[in-house]
């Protein structure tokens, strides 16, 4: 082999097979329908997606997975943007969960888990900041208290996707103090439906309630839900940012494509395409949301010969959010005035939403802390 | 699908870079960059008896290899800042031979390339400094059942030690239409070549003048008034060799950078600590690795005549070229005083990203081809 961008043939055989079949079973947009329809629908699509064959692609297939490569799922994931098809309901199970249990589960966690987590059944959320623990993770204070058989949790996590609707959460808490704080924290799989529970939905710059806030009081967690060993948290928590960061990164890069021509469009709508500075930094964006999807392309074959997404995956996740945001920018700044008002033919919200986006799933500065560390190997700063 | 390099060109990177590190290091760049002609016949034979410049040559004109067996060997050329005509004659003068010479044209000089004893190049720009159709205006008049030249070539790669120099000349009309490519063989009279002195003196431009040079009608590459859409072509497979180079040199600069960070020490504590510093040597690999990306992408796309082969290239000359200059710039930043002295290398390599950059066209020049294949 050597470098070759073309599909082969029966990668072309299964990306007409994918595009043939969201094709027929793509459901209508949900964007204007209430949380709980919402919801719904896109538990049904997923469980719809799993009977097809398309979710958990590249999982183990005693698991129910489907034992795939990663370039069906690249081809998988590039023709669900391109169809615009709307996302699975177990996001962060999918892209977390799934793999962090793989991982580091024991055989009957794994039985347990993945099969109602790839149908949609049970959908996860990610307990890991909390108020005082952002970028340092290492710093969170919920506490699993040993009381023999199981953990009495107490603590708050915050900016939790799917909370209200999760039957399970990661949980990362401290189970004693060490010296080194990355020592004595314990991954924990919490049953969402325990008492002791409240979730409160936390309102963001864009007026909606995406993420919400767990309150943990003394909430009671058998010792068969660690996930990994008690007190080794660290590792199993870095096992679900790679993933986190990784894959999730891969599918960040298609979107950049499709972001990048409705830019385009909106340029060549408003009638902006004469004017030669909108002509050069849509150029430009369009160039850089190449070179990001042809990055993406580069890192599935790292994937492909470690398995795990490596911490290049960092560059993915730092160049898309930093991209999308001057993609928001500029798509602003084409409408004028005009993108302020109502929904700013949906670039309001991106221009709003996009402020995050160098914010969740490791800010930039960690990142670039990621890569100039565990790339390059300068030294830590901390 | 498959995004490597195959093994058989991992090791010739590896080859190229262990005999480059020997026969070009930085001492013998710089030798070479203060020597008149800034040409090695030596080092040509050396790199000839390799196959360096058999490559992407087909094997009916006696060539071994493919053009990305070539890429791979510029990008090695490009991290050691490799002097002389090697890039002018293989990424530039090849493809337009291949793209638009008659068959004795092809025969006669692509194997005299491939066997390393010729050397060439193409006078494309002119004072005004375009790429584009629009900016040739060399004159070239029927005259005597042959054609005569008349004008001004310049910023033209190592022109001064090219056996052949593939010429752009405007037979008629405006832009595209009307573009004739000659071939000229050696120094015909009325033909004065003028070496520049210019900021890279690691890569030599010079200024062609043509004074009624009077060129026999073989002389012609392809058909009279017609060259554009071979020129075309064959400026993708440069702008994609081109590319190759530079991110050579940008992942040399990250990579004495990196180890810069990681020894030098200030306030007690080696600066790579320092989040300032880090960071911006992040950046510099987001920059490499994305400007590696793009320039395989081009070249693959020039080697498989890929539908989007132009704009791919014009894709990876935008990026690279801001690439390169921003890497080299914070490469002498990082290194602080020591990378603004003429004893370290960096600023070769600062000189050598902004004479690439303007070489078939800058940024700001890609971008707007870009904006074009957009529709805007």
């Amino acid at each position: 082999m050597g470098v070759d961008f073309e599909l082969s043939q029966s990668e072309r055989a299964f990306r007409d097979e994918v595009r043939g079949w969201l094709k027929a079973n793509k459901p209508p947009d949900d964007g204007a329908a209430d949380m709980k329809t919402f919801i719904e629908n896109r538990r049904a699509w997923q469980k719809k997606l799993y009977e097809a064959g398309y979710v958990g692609m590249t999982w183990p297939e005693e698991y129910g997975g489907r034992g795939r490569s990663f370039m069906d799922q690249l081809i998988f994931n590039d023709e669900m943007i391109l169809a615009h098809a709307p996302e699975p309901i177990n996001v962060i199970g999918l892209g977390m969960g799934g793999p962090v249990v793989i991982a580091h589960g024991t055989e009957e966690q794994k039985r347990r888990y993945l099969a109602p987590l790839l149908s949609g059944e049970e959908i996860w959320c990610q307990g890991f900041s909390e108020p005082n623990a952002g970028s340092d993770l290492s710093g969170l204070q919920t506490r699993a208290e040993d009381k023999g058989d199981h953990y009495l949790v107490n603590g708050q996590k915050v900016w939790t996707t799917l909370a209200h609707v999760a039957k399970w959460c990661m949980l990362v808490a401290r189970e004693r103090k060490e010296s080194n704080p990355r020592d004595g924290l314990t991954y924990l799989i919490v049953d969402m439906e325990s008492p002791g529970i409240e979730v409160r939905p936390l309102v963001q710059i864009t007026g909606d309630a995406e993420f919400n806030e767990i309150f943990f009081k003394d909430v009671v967690v058998p010792k068969a839900q660690i996930l990994g060993e008690a007190g080794n948290g660290w590792a199993v928590a870095m096992t679900t940012l790679l993933h986190e960061r990784g894959t999730l990164g891969l599918a960040l890069a298609t979107r950049a494509q499709i972001t990048a021509s409705e830019l385009a469009e909106r340029a060549r709508r408003l009638g902006r395409g004469s004017d030669p500075l909108v002509r050069q930094r849509v150029a430009q964006h369009t160039i850089e949301a190449r070179a990001l999807q042809l990055n993406g392309y580069r890192a599935v074959t790292a994937v492909k010969r470690n398995g795990i997404p490596g911490p290049e995956g960092s560059i993915l996740k730092l160049m898309w959010s930093e991209l999308n945001q001057r993609m928001s920018e500029t798509a602003m700044d084409v409408g004028g005035p005009g993108s302020q008002v109502g929904d700013g033919d949906g670039w309001k919200y991106q221009f709003l939403r996009a402020r995050a986006n160098t914010i969740e799933a490791g800010t930039s500065e960690v990142l670039r802390n990621i890569l100039a560390e565990r790339v390059l190997g300068l030294p830590r700063s901390r | 699908m498959d995004f490597a390099f195959s093994e058989e060109q991992e090791m010739l990177r590896r080859s190229a870079r262990e005999f480059l590190a020997k026969e070009c290091s930085p001492k013998v760049v710089r030798r070479l960059m203060e020597s008149e002609d800034g040409y090695d016949a030596t080092l040509w034979k050396k790199i000839a008896d390799l196959g360096w410049t058999a490559l992407g040559i087909p094997e009916q004109y006696g060539g071994v290899g493919t053009f990305l067996d070539l890429v791979v060997v510029l990008e090695e050329a490009g991290r050691a800042l490799l002097p002389g005509p090697f890039f002018s004659t293989m990424g530039l003068a090849v493809p337009v031979l291949l793209e638009a010479g008659t068959e004795p044209q092809k025969k006669e000089v692509l194997g005299a390339i491939a066997q390393g004893s010729a050397r060439a190049t193409l006078a494309f720009t002119e004072p005004t400094g375009r790429w584009d159709a629009d900016g040739v205006a060399l004159k070239a008049t029927q005259s005597g059942g042959g054609w005569r030249l008349d004008g001004v070539k310049t910023f033209v790669p190592d022109a001064h030690t090219a056996d052949y120099i593939a010429v752009v000349a405007r037979s008629r009309g405006g832009g595209e239409e009307g573009l004739t490519l000659f071939l000229i063989d050696g120094r015909p009279k009325g033909m004065t070549i003028k070496p520049l002195e210019t900021m890279d003196m690691t890569r030599r431009w010079c200024e062609v003048r043509f004074d009624g040079v009077q060129l026999a009608a073989d002389a012609v590459m392809g058909a009279p008034d017609k060259a554009w859409p071979a020129l075309k072509r064959a400026l993708e497979w440069a702008t994609a060799a081109l590319c190759a180079e530079m991110v050579g040199g940008v992942q040399k600069v990250l990579e004495t950078s990196t180890e810069y960070a990681k020894t030098r020490h200030q306030f007690g504590k080696p600066i790579g600590i320092y989040q300032a510093v880090s960071h911006k040597i992040a950046d510099m690999l987001v920059l490499s690795e994305s400007g590696r990306s793009a320039t395989y992408y081009a070249a693959w796309a020039v080697e498989a005549d890929a539908p989007d082969r132009s704009l791919a290239a014009s894709m990876a000359k935008a990026y690279v070229s801001d690439a390169y200059r921003k890497v080299a710039g914070d490469g002498i930043q990082v290194h602080g005083g020591i990378g603004f002295t003429w004893e370290h290398d960096m600023h070769l390599y600062f000189k050598r990203a902004k004479s690439s950059e303007v070489t078939l066209g800058d940024a700001t020049y890609h971008r707007e081809l870009v904006a074009q294949a957009l529709d805007l």
